[in-house]
C-alpha cells in the first residue's frame, strides 16, 4: 500500500496556511536559502538531477527546461507560471494557491535566480477572485520581508512578480497562447520551433511552468535531492497532487508519490459512491483518453499511464459510475472544446463543431453505425494537424469512449435515444426520481 | 450615461498605474478591460476608447482582445452573476439540474440578466473546483457542493439584498464590479478572510495524518548540495 506524502499540502490544517507566518513556520523559505547559496547553474543541476517533472500535462523534465535558456545573452530572461487551470476535472493549482501560495512565490524566486529573470509573471485563470486575493497579498509580504524586490536577502539578485488577471479562455493554459495573452493579444498559440526558451514573452528568452511545478522546488532545495527521488518511480520523481472527483464516497486531494494507482486511492477515499460502480475515469483531466475498471492497478506515473493508452495530464481524477451516460459525456466535452477552440486552425475551428453536431445526433438516437466510422475519421482529420494541443484534447474522450463502448453508442440508436435516467447520476436527490 | 462621460482624472491616473506594472504597455489590455468592467459594470464604448487611446491601439485591436475572453461582457450583468458549470462532471453530478432548475425559477435565459438588474445567469465551463461538485461561481467566487434548494435560495437572498457568504471566499459577498476591480489588481482588504481550505482540499492531508508513520521523514533545514558543488 502506498504512503500519502503531504508536502505541499502539509499545512493546510492551519487556518493560517496562506500567510507568510504560517508558511515560514512550516518550513517556507528553507529552500530559498539554500539556493541562493549556490550559483545559477547549480541549482539548475539540482532541479535537473531531482527528475522533477512539468506538473500540468506534459511531463517536461524541469530542470531541462530551466537549462535552455541561453546564458550572457544580455537578454531579459523571463518566467512565466502557468496559473490559467482550466482543464476539464483539473482543481489542483487553485486550492494549492488559496492554501499555500508562499510555495509558489518561493519557487518562483528560485527558478528565476536559476535562469537569470529578473521579471517574472504568474498567469492566473480570471474566474477565481479569492485565489487572486490570496497571491497578491503573498508577493505584497514578500516584498515587504526583502524577499522580493532589490538584492533579496542580501544575494544581490533582484525580482520583480506582476501577477495577471486572465479572463476566461482555456486556450490561454496552452504556453504559446497564454504568451500572446500576457502580451495584450487574443490567445492564440503560436508556431513552434521558435521555443519560449529562445523567443518566449516580448520574443526573449521565457520558462513557463506549471504552478505545481514551481512550487514542487523549495522542497527539493529544503530537503535535498535524494529526499526527493526517494517517492515516485524509476523516472516519475517525487510527490503530486491527485484531484478526486466524481461518484466517489469521498471526493478531494491527495499528495501521494507518483506511481499510486486509482485503487488504492479509492480505498483511502472510501470507494465509489455506496450501491455503485466504477465505469470510466480519467486519469488527468477530459483531454486524456478515459480509462476503465480494468485500469484500477496501471500506476499512476507518466510511463504507466502512457504504456496504458492514455496521459498522466494533470492527475485529475474523475469518476463516473454505472448510472453516467459515455455519450452523453462525450458529446458534453466536444461541446467544450467548440465552445474553447480559438479559431486559428481551420481542422480544429471546423472540426469542433462537425463533432458537436455528429455526437447530438448519436446521443439523440438518429445516428448510424456508418457514422461512428466517420466521426472516426472526422477525428482523424482533427487531431494532429493544428497548432497546438486542444485539437488532440477535443478528439481523444471519443475515440477513447469509441474504444471501451462502442456498444453503448449503437444502444442509443437501438434505443431511439439515451437509455440513462440523468436523475440517477445526481449527486442530491431528485424529486420524482 | 457614463458612456458618454470622460473617466475620472483618479480613474485614468489608476490606469497608468495599472500600465507601469508590465514592460510593454500594451500588456495591461486584460487588467485594464477588468478595470473598465469594476467601473462600468461591462466594455463600454468609453472604455474601448480610452484603453485605445493609453495604449497607443486602434479600437479595433482592443475590441479584437475584449471579444476573444468570456469574461468581458459586451453588456450589463446583474450585480451578482451566477455562473453554473455545466462541463462534464459538473453536469453529470447535478450541474444541468441545477442549470434547468434555476432558469425556470428566475425565469431568464443563459447569458440574461433579471429584471431588477439584480442576478445574471451563464453556463460556465470548469471552474477548477471538481472536488466541490456541483459547482456555483457568483461574481468568480466559490458556491461549493449546491443542490437546486440551495442555488434557488442564493439567488432569491441576492435579489432581497440579504448577505450571502461563499463557501471558500470573504465572509460577504461582494458586487460584480468590486470584484472586477479585485482582478484588475485592487487588493479590497478581505484577503484573510474565509477558510484556507475545504473538507475535500484536506482530505488526503487528514487521512496521512491519521495513519502510522510517513514511509519517508523529511529531514528538515538541511543544506543537502551534492559535494561536487560545495
Amino acid at each position: 500500500m502506498t504512503t500519502l506524502t503531504p508536502v505541499l499540502s502539509k499545512n493546510w490544517n492551519d487556518a493560517d496556511s496562506f500567510t507568510i507566518a504560517g508558511y515560514k513556520r512550516a518550513g517556507g523559505y528553507v529552500g530559498l536559502g539554500n539556493a541562493l547559496k549556490q550559483t545559477p547553474d547549480e541549482v539548475i543541476a539540482l532541479v535537473k538531477e531531482s527528475g522533477l517533472r512539468g506538473r500540468g500535462g506534459a511531463g517536461f523534465p524541469t530542470g531541462n527546461k530551466w537549462s535552455f535558456i541561453p546564458q550572457g545573452d544580455n537578454k531579459p530572461h523571463y518566467l512565466v507560471v502557468n496559473a490559467d487551470e482550466s482543464e476539464p476535472g483539473t482543481c489542483k493549482d487553485m486550492p494549492l494557491l488559496l492554501a499555500n501560495p508562499h510555495s509558489l512565490i518561493e519557487g518562483m524566486i528560485i527558478g528565476s535566480y536559476a535562469i537569470r529573470a529578473n521579471h517574472a509573471f504568474i498567469y492566473l485563470r480570471g474566474e477565481v477572485v479569492h485565489v487572486f486575493r490570496r497571491v497578491q497579498q503573498a508577493i505584497t509580504d514578500a516584498y515587504a520581508a526583502g524577499l522580493l524586490g532589490k538584492n533579496i536577502l542580501g544575494s544581490g539578485f533582484d525580482l520583480d512578480i506582476t501577477l495577471h488577471a486572465g479572463a476566461g479562455a482555456y486556450i490561454c493554459g496552452e504556453e504559446t497562447a497564454l504568451l500572446d495573452s500576457l502580451e495584450g493579444f487574443r490567445g492564440q498559440p503560436r508556431l513552434r520551433p521558435p521555443f519560449p526558451a529562445i523567443a518566449g514573452l516580448y520574443a526573449m528568452p521565457t520558462v513557463v511552468n506549471n504552478v505545481e511545478s514551481i512550487a514542487s522546488v523549495p522542497a527539493i532545495l529544503a530537503h535535498g535531492v535524494t529526499w526527493f527521488q526517494a517517492m515516485g518511480t524509476e523516472k516519475s520523481k517525487g510527490f503530486t497532487l491527485y484531484s478526486l472527483s466524481g461518484h466517489v464516497a469521498n471526493p478531494g486531494q491527495f499528495e501521494a508519490p507518483l506511481g499510486i494507482t486509482l485503487r488504492e486511492i479509492l480505498e483511502l477515499a472510501g470507494g465509489i459512491r455506496p450501491g455503485h460502480q466504477l465505469k470510466f475515469w480519467t486519469p488527468g483531466g477530459s483531454s486524456t483518453p478515459i480509462f476503465t475498471a480494468e485500469h484500477l492497478d496501471v500506476p499512476l506515473d507518466y510511463e504507466g499511464v502512457s504504456a496504458a493508452g492514455s496521459m498522466l495530464g494533470t492527475k485529475a481524477l474523475q469518476i463516473f459510475d454505472e448510472t453516467t451516460c459515455v455519450v452523453r459525456a462525450a458529446l458534453r466535452w466536444s461541446e467544450f472544446y467548440k465552445h474553447e477552440s480559438c479559431g486559428k486552425c481551420t481542422p480544429c475551428r471546423e472540426g469542433t463543431w462537425w463533432l458537436v453536431q455528429m455526437l447530438e445526433d448519436l446521443e439523440a438516437g438518429k445516428g448510424t453505425e456508418a457514422d461512428l466510422e466517420k466521426l472516426l475519421d472526422l477525428c482523424d482529420n482533427i487531431a494532429g494537424r493544428s497548432f497546438c494541443a486542444l485539437a488532440d484534447g477535443a478528439v481523444a474522450p471519443i475515440i477513447s469512449t469509441l474504444k471501451y463502448f462502442r456498444s453503448e453508442y449503437i444502444l442509443h440508436q437501438t434505443h431511439g435515444g439515451c437509455p440513462f435516467n440523468p436523475a440517477a447520476s445526481t449527486l442530491f436527490e431528485m424529486v420524482g426520481a | 450615461m457614463s458612456d458618454k462621460q470622460n473617466f475620472t482624472a483618479e480613474e485614468l491616473a489608476t490606469m497608468d498605474s495599472i500600465i507601469a506594472r508590465y514592460p510593454k504597455s500594451r500588456s495591461a489590455i486584460m487588467p485594464l478591460l477588468h478595470y473598465v468592467q469594476s467601473i462600468d459594470g461591462y466594455v463600454t464604448g468609453r472604455g474601448i476608447e480610452t484603453i485605445a487611446t493609453k495604449l497607443d491601439l486602434a479600437t479595433a485591436e482592443v475590441t479584437a482582445v475584449s471579444s476573444f475572453y468570456t469574461q468581458y461582457k459586451s453588456e450589463p450583468v446583474g450585480e451578482y452573476h451566477v455562473g453554473i458549470c455545466i462541463n462534464t462532471l459538473c453536469a453529470v453530478m447535478g450541474g444541468d439540474v441545477l442549470y434547468e432548475e434555476t432558469r425556470n425559477h428566475l425565469g431568464i435565459d443563459n447569458h440574461e440578466t433579471t429584471s431588477d438588474g439584480k442576478v445574471s445567469l451563464e453556463r460556465i465551463e470548469c471552474n477548477a473546483a471538481c472536488d466541490y461538485a456541483p459547482v456555483v461561481m457568483v461574481n468568480w467566487e466559490f458556491f461549493d457542493n449546491q443542490t437546486p434548494q440551495s442555488v434557488k435560495d442564493l439567488v432569491d437572498d441576492l435579489r432581497d439584498g440579504k448577505p450571502v457568504k461563499p463557501t471558500r471566499g470573504p465572509s460577504s459577498l461582494r458586487t460584480w464590479k468590486q470584484n472586477s476591480a479585485v482582478l484588475a489588481g485592487l487588493p479590497d482588504g478581505l484577503v484573510n478572510e474565509g477558510v484556507q481550505a475545504g473538507a475535500p482540499t484536506l482530505l488526503g492531508l487528514n487521512l496521512s495524518n491519521s495513519s502510522p508513520a510517513p514511509a519517508i521523514a523529511a529531514p528538515v533545514e538541511a543544506l543537502v548540495v551534492p559535494e561536487a558543488n560545495q
